[in-house]
């Protein structure tokens, strides 16, 4: 017991001498590293247009008019796209939750894109992303849109492919992750050349 | 995509197993160095005057060692410490600094269950990090413990080495040594350019509020209406009322995310920042991000094995071992990738390309193969990070996770528990090789006697009493079933994988399961606690029983614990424990909603 008791101040000391240098001195240095390093990225790669924060590179956020390319659904908080409560459905694949909304989300997606009424969609454009913030869509998923934005922006859908081939990123050192189309810088470069 | 047209893929596994292999001897000797108290490291001149100081004002004498029962104090004191300490920053969080959203105090039974997940290694999460925890709790808090619960776990696994190692000696090495060095030339300096690369990527590490952006299209959405206390507003007949929410701002998460990232990933850790974890693109903004998250979760513990080879100078000993987890991992992941492109059959009949695979709860810049990669080395490890939402996998992609847990996390592992699980394992087969040819087992000329099997079962059996133990029983109460969010097989599978996450210290979840009530906080809490402490004493129990016995001389007969031969036996005994263990219990989760999701119509 007298053991135990002597153990016991020994590791309140360690643990305050551990708890400055791993949470007080660690996390100071990175953060002066990254605010003189990166500072646009340290600080959320957020966009600015006429000096107000209109959202950040990384995160999603909604857009249903048809001028402007949608996002994949949400599930981030209650009204969705919500950046600080971020979240999946977690609905298993049995859920008539899940396969009720995705049926929903295939037929407007045909209508409001033109499709035949047994065209198949991608899969991205009506399941609902790990965060609720993914800020891409894929490329297939992109160009299936396109006619509906050209056609609500007066463009010629040649024009169009270029930006949203401009926009595209590929596979990071050319082989990680997939290829994908950031939702929102695409639509401010269309805001942008309108 | 069948996933053998899917070239991008197999090139990145290629790439991943390639560079862990690469990574695996540089990593182990420096570990060798590191949990040597006079070994020397490039960073001595920088850092041996703060580990002088860690010495003086604990007024431990780091050449004095101690036998198993010393460092068990040990640990044991530091980890009841390092709990209260977190316990009381979660309790008190909105009377402590940094905390610009002034979020409230955890309740009690949420601050025991997180304080105890950090603690263990373990990072279950029953809150949201963004919407609960305060910079200073993340910071302070919970940073604390992803680092001292990792060198914690690679402490226990070196003590358990040197065990194997020695012969006729009682001490084992000290505790409080094997802590400050782990931390201070392994774990830190790793941290600190891993962190500084993760913001390159667009990490975030700042102490600012959170941001308000201004949204280009703003629209309006029905929500359920809600009172001034957050109860849901009921009409006439019981049906909630909703309301229209006009949407024209977004606000955006903020803080020092790279910091904890970074040991989050490497201490095999995985308790998110952010409630999407390694999915939120903060917390895991690119596919290079993403590949380096997850070539650090196996680093340490691949590592652990050349370590192992070299103490016991038997290196060829070390990389029958490492072999035998390759093995299993590869086959994980395959098992787990092939799954998730296929997909969900009943999307594909409602219209969904069958070629995009199950995108549901994934993120277009990792794809199929990444989040069936990241979420085999999670779990094969005791990490628990998520880069896409387990509970929305297909039925037996879902299972490879789950089984990685049960299995004992003994490929590779996480840091330091996975080596000492797959030491136990090793022992077990040893002791079952002997059975089969009738002659004393032993391992690396050290008998294995009866304390030394019966330590290895006591390990082996916790884990499964536990799991299948919590697991029924929150199957037949009333609270259990109430937290799920899916019915049917799936609502089991939810459970399961609670408590097999907790009592493996994993942290993952089917996350759909409201887990922050008093009975699962404090159940999955007890798992936890069991899980960690119930293997890490037999561990050490069976590091000093080793340590103790002399050394014989090998001989013709001994048997030989390299070579492909024993690496099948050792990929048999773990499983088969584990198949025999969880396969009645898996069967009725996630493979019966495999036949259901094939054979039938069903929904829930």
């Amino acid at each position: 017991m007298k053991n135990m008791l002597s153990e016991l101040r020994v590791a309140v000391v360690a643990t305050l001498f551990l708890a400055v240098v791993l949470c007080g001195v660690y996390p100071l240095v990175v953060w002066a590293l990254s605010q003189g390093l990166f500072p646009h990225e340290a600080n959320g790669s957020l966009i600015q247009r006429g000096g107000t924060v209109v959202g950040s590179e990384l995160i999603a956020q909604n857009f249903g008019s048809p001028k402007y390319f949608h996002p994949r659904p949400s599930a981030a908080g209650e009204a969705g796209y919500d950046a600080g409560n971020s979240s999946g459905t977690n609905l298993g694949p049995l859920s008539k939750k899940l396969t009720d909304a995705v049926k929903e989300r295939v037929e407007a997606y045909r209508a409001e894109n033109g499709l035949a009424p047994d065209a198949r969609v991608p899969a991205d454009a009506v399941t609902s992303s790990s965060s609720g913030l993914d800020p891409h869509i894929s490329l297939r998923n992109a160009f299936l849109q396109a006619p509906r934005v050209a056609q609500a922006r007066g463009l010629d859908s040649e024009a169009l492919e270029k930006i949203i081939r401009a926009i595209t990123e590929g596979r990071d050192v050319g082989v990680f992750g997939e290829p994908r189309v950031n939702v929102l810088k695409l639509n401010l470069a269309l805001d942008k050349k309108m | 995509m069948r996933i053998f047209d899917d070239t991008f893929g197999w090139a990145q596994l290629a790439v991943f197993t390639g560079l862990l292999l690469l990574l695996t001897r540089p990593t182990g000797v420096y570990l060798f160095q590191v949990l040597d108290a006079q070994g020397k490291t490039f960073l001595d001149p920088v850092l041996r005057p703060v580990e002088r100081c860690f010495y003086f004002l604990l007024g431990a004498d780091p050449k004095k060692e101690q036998d198993w029962k010393q460092y068990t104090i040990s640990l044991l004191a530091f980890s009841l410490a390092g709990t209260l300490f977190t316990y009381a920053i979660l309790r008190m969080q909105h009377v402590l600094p940094l905390n610009p959203q002034g979020l409230g105090p955890f309740s009690d039974h949420l601050a025991f269950n997180t304080a105890v997940s950090f603690m263990t290694n373990t990072n279950w999460q029953s809150y949201g990090g963004e919407s609960t925890a305060s910079y200073f709790s993340q910071m302070v808090g919970l940073a604390f413990h992803n680092f001292v619960s990792a060198a914690t776990g690679i402490a226990v696994a070196a003590v358990l080495v040197r065990g194997i190692a020695r012969h006729s000696a009682k001490a084992i090495g000290n505790f409080w040594v094997d802590l400050v060095r782990l931390n201070l030339y392994l774990l830190l300096p790793a941290s600190i350019v891993y962190a500084v690369f993760l913001v390159s990527q667009g990490m975030i590490q700042n102490f600012k509020p959170y941001d308000t952006a201004q949204i280009l299209d703003p629209y309006t959405v029905e929500v359920v209406k809600k009172d001034d206390n957050g109860d849901v507003v009921k009409g006439a007949p019981g049906n909630p009322v909703t309301e229209e929410r006009k949407i024209d701002t977004q606000t955006i998460v903020q803080g020092p995310m790279a910091s904890q990232v970074a040991i989050k990933m490497l201490g095999t850790n995985g308790g998110g920042f952010t409630n999407a974890n390694a999915s939120h693109p903060y917390e895991n903004p690119t596919p290079l991000s993403n590949f380096i998250q997850i070539l650090s979760i196996f680093l340490i513990p691949s590592g652990l094995t050349y370590y192992l080879g070299r103490m016991v100078k038997n290196q060829r000993h070390g990389w029958a071992v490492w072999g035998a987890m390759a093995a299993v991992f590869l086959m994980g992941v395959v098992a787990c990738w092939w799954a998730e492109s296929a997909g969900n059959p009943r999307l594909h009949a409602l219209g969904v390309e069958a070629g995009s695979g199950n995108m549901e709860g994934k993120e277009v810049r990792f794809g199929i193969f990444n989040s069936a990669l990241f979420a085999t080395v999670t779990t094969d490890a005791s990490c628990g990070a998520v880069n896409s939402m387990h509970d929305s996998f297909t039925p037996l992609g879902g299972l490879i996770p789950l089984l990685n847990i049960q299995l004992g996390e003994v490929v590779f592992g996480g840091v330091g528990a996975g080596l000492y699980g797959t030491l136990v394992f090793v022992v077990l087969a040893v002791f079952l090789a002997g059975l089969m040819v009738g002659r004393t087992p032993e391992y690396l000329g050290k008998k294995i006697e009866a304390t030394d099997v019966k330590l290895s079962v006591l390990f082996v059996m916790a884990a499964a009493f536990s799991i299948l133990g919590f697991t029924a029983w929150a199957a037949v109460s009333a609270w259990g079933p109430a937290a799920l969010n899916n019915a049917g097989p799936h609502g089991l599978s939810e459970m399961l994988y609670a408590y097999s996450s907790g009592t493996g210290n994993n942290g993952s979840a089917f996350a759909g399961l409201t887990a922050n009530t008093y009975w699962y906080n404090t159940t999955i809490g007890l798992a936890m606690l069991i899980g960690r402490f119930i293997m890490i004493i037999p561990a050490l129990a069976l590091a000093g029983n080793l340590a103790r016995k002399k050394r014989a001389a090998a001989t013709g007969g001994s048997f030989p614990v390299s070579g492909p031969l024993f690496s099948v036996l050792l990929l048999g005994t773990i499983l088969i424990v584990g198949a025999l263990t969880f396969f009645p219990a898996l069967s009725l989760g996630p493979i019966v909603e495999h036949f259901q999701m094939t054979g039938s119509s069903i929904t829930y």
